[in-house]
């Protein structure tokens, strides 16, 4: 394992911020894996330093190609993890919507070029990434569509999803859609967890990459073959919207199967407790997101059911 | 009449209700959109749409027509200092047309173009942010100048900024405005989280010389300057290659020629000069950091510019 430093940004009154790629294998540029974008992406930074782990014992066993190169950024932003914030500590602004990045311009733009240059240019890109609302998901493997990405090599990661999205104006600045534009093969893993800690997620988004890894002559050793992965269009999943506010009650568990018109959870109200909404399923699937936060708005996405 | 545009329960007894004030009167058919608040932490737009509102009362006969004054599109954020949305940390700017059928975000986006849509202008403030001071100016997209830039020269502003298209700026409430025929104009003045009441005097006597110019205002209306029209990569930027204190030595508005000392980079632990920034071409400063605290690639100052970088 070489431990290099991508970037260096100096700080006014905090020691520098380190941008830290640990690589195994050889010279080739096979794989990126980016961890934490965000000040709150604990588990993608954690999911990060596991499989970091693992390589490290991959490597003494003698089980990663020589020729074919990795690289895992486990945490980009950890300013503003250290400090509480989600973004950027001075002007909260989000390094995940400033690729390419900028080598003249603001700070994050500059964050931005510095990482890209030394992750762009591999044949695969993984980016660990979080929802911007609080809520957990069924690990999946997601691609933005941008024509370049062949969305069957999902499958090569062996998780029971891969699912294919429209990319829409704001996602034209993110590290996916920029890795794709300059010939990456780039994906979004998504875990259960973002601000704590989910061990059986972390485990399997580990084992989706080794996986992945496996599958594409990265790494020799042998890991069990997985889901027979289902590519979905992003556009085909169901969302369920909250009917009104107050406190949320969620009744399913993720990953059930549920029928049309049953019971999924429902709101309260925060004061009186009566009942202010039933959430109810408007088809028969999988529940792969559920919202979180034991306080919901009205029109808030709580659940989304994966149509059977 | 004060009116609720659109609106969702939040989760504790409370309604987020986005309002305007409608001012009408006489047979005219056009109206004007004053809209601001998108950005919870620029304020420059309140005072003038008080400013406009109260002066539109006072002589309402002179009026003819509608005018529209939404002074907050983001309620929650302009009460908590905050310039997403509170708890969403997304950027509302980002999120339009919104659709109804979205989430609670976008379905209050979707209200919003819906009932501002078909009104002959709209002007949508803004005041940079926290860190930057802005002299008054109106930038429009590339796509929209020719059909834009006859009204933006109504409004008094100091300056006029035609930028590139960018697809990210697709989601503005301007670009889906524009894009589906209401003429929308955006005022960047002042700095966040402050008002700078001469900005909003001088916006304020452009917007009713714009009224004027509509046949919506018989009253009388002051000469307007004539704003400085920065086509395309005009305009140079000054970003800070130290971290440190921010200490410029020029005015905002002052002319610059390339190579001219406009401040420092300060170190206040070693009490030395990081980094001394001079100007990157020739013209006018209208863009000045006013947030001292910097780090490698803060914005100092945008340059309009007189020749090339």
């Amino acid at each position: 394992m070489r431990k290099e430093i991508l970037y260096s940004l100096r700080s006014p009154y905090r020691e520098s911020l380190d941008i830290i790629g640990f690589k195994f294998g050889g010279e080739e540029k096979t794989l990126a894996v980016v961890g934490a974008m965000r000040g709150n992406e604990v588990q993608q930074m954690y999911v990060c330093s596991k499989l970091i782990s693992q390589l490290k014992i991959l490597e003494a066993a003698g089980e990663i190609s020589q020729s074919r190169g990795i690289m895992v950024v486990p945490c980009v932003n950890y300013y503003s993890m250290n400090i509480g914030k989600r973004f950027w500590t001075m002007d909260n602004t989000d390094i995940n919507r400033m690729f390419p990045g900028y080598e003249l311009g603001e700070t994050t733009q500059r964050i931005a070029d510095g990482l890209f240059r030394k992750i762009q240019g591999f044949e695969y890109g993984i980016q660990m990434v979080s929802f911007y609302q609080p809520g957990n998901f069924l690990p999946h493997v997601k691609i933005m569509e941008t024509g370049f990405t062949d969305s069957n090599l999902m499958k090569l990661f062996g998780m029971r999803f891969g699912i294919v999205r429209t990319p829409r104006p704001y996602d034209t600045t993110t590290l996916n859609y920029n890795w794709q534009i300059w010939e990456t093969k780039a994906f979004s893993m998504y875990t259960n967890e973002t601000s704590r800690i989910d061990e059986n997620s972390a485990n399997e988004a580990v084992e989706g990459i080794l996986r992945f890894m496996a599958n594409t002559g990265m790494i020799t050793k042998k890991i069990h073959s997985g889901y027979q992965t289902e590519i979905i269009s992003e556009n085909s999943i169901s969302q369920i919207h909250s009917k009104t506010g107050g406190l949320f009650i969620s009744i399913v568990k993720m990953g059930a199967q549920v029928a049309k018109n049953e019971l999924l959870g429902k709101v309260c109200d925060p004061l009186d407790g009566e009942l202010s909404s039933e959430i109810r399923a408007d088809c028969s699937g999988i529940v792969y997101f559920e919202y979180s936060d034991p306080l919901i708005n009205e029109n808030t996405v709580c659940f989304k059911i994966i149509r059977d | 009449m004060i009116k609720n545009v659109v609106g969702a329960s939040l989760a504790v007894n409370e309604r987020l209700v986005i309002r305007k004030n409608r001012l009408k009167n006489g047979d005219g058919k056009k109206r004007l959109c004053i809209v601001t608040g998108i950005h919870g932490d620029e304020l420059e737009g309140q005072y003038l749409a008080y400013l406009i509102g109260s002066k539109i009362k006072e002589n309402i006969s002179l009026l003819n027509g509608t005018v529209d004054i939404y002074p907050a599109l983001n309620p929650t954020g302009i009460d908590s200092i905050t310039r997403g949305i509170p708890l969403f940390d997304l950027d509302m700017n980002r999120i339009f047309p919104g659709t109804s059928e979205g989430t609670m975000p976008e379905t209050i986006c979707a209200g919003i173009i819906e009932d501002i849509s078909g009104a002959d202008i709209c002007i949508d403030v803004h005041s940079s942010n926290i860190f930057l001071k802005e002299l008054p100016q109106i930038r429009i997209n590339v796509n929209s100048a020719d059909v834009l830039i006859p009204y933006a020269k109504m409004l008094n502003v100091d300056l006029i900024w035609v930028h590139e298209s960018a697809t990210v700026l697709e989601s503005t409430l301007a670009f889906s405005l524009n894009s589906t025929g209401t003429k929308t104009l955006v005022v960047e003045m002042g700095v966040g989280m402050r008002i700078t009441k001469e900005y909003c005097f001088q916006l304020c006597e452009g917007v009713f010389n714009l009224m004027k110019q509509l046949g919506m205002w018989s009253g009388d209306v002051t000469a307007v300057r004539e704003p400085i029209v920065s086509l395309n990569g005009a305009v140079g930027f000054v970003n800070s290659d130290a971290a440190g204190i921010f200490v410029p030595c020029v005015d905002f508005g002052e002319t610059v020629s390339a190579g001219n000392h406009i401040g420092d980079v300060l170190d206040p632990l070693s009490g030395e000069v990081a980094e001394k920034v001079n100007a990157v071409c020739d013209g006018m400063i209208f863009t000045l950091r006013e947030y001292p605290i910097v780090f490698g690639g803060s914005l100092l100052a945008r340059i309009l510019q007189t020749k090339g970088a």
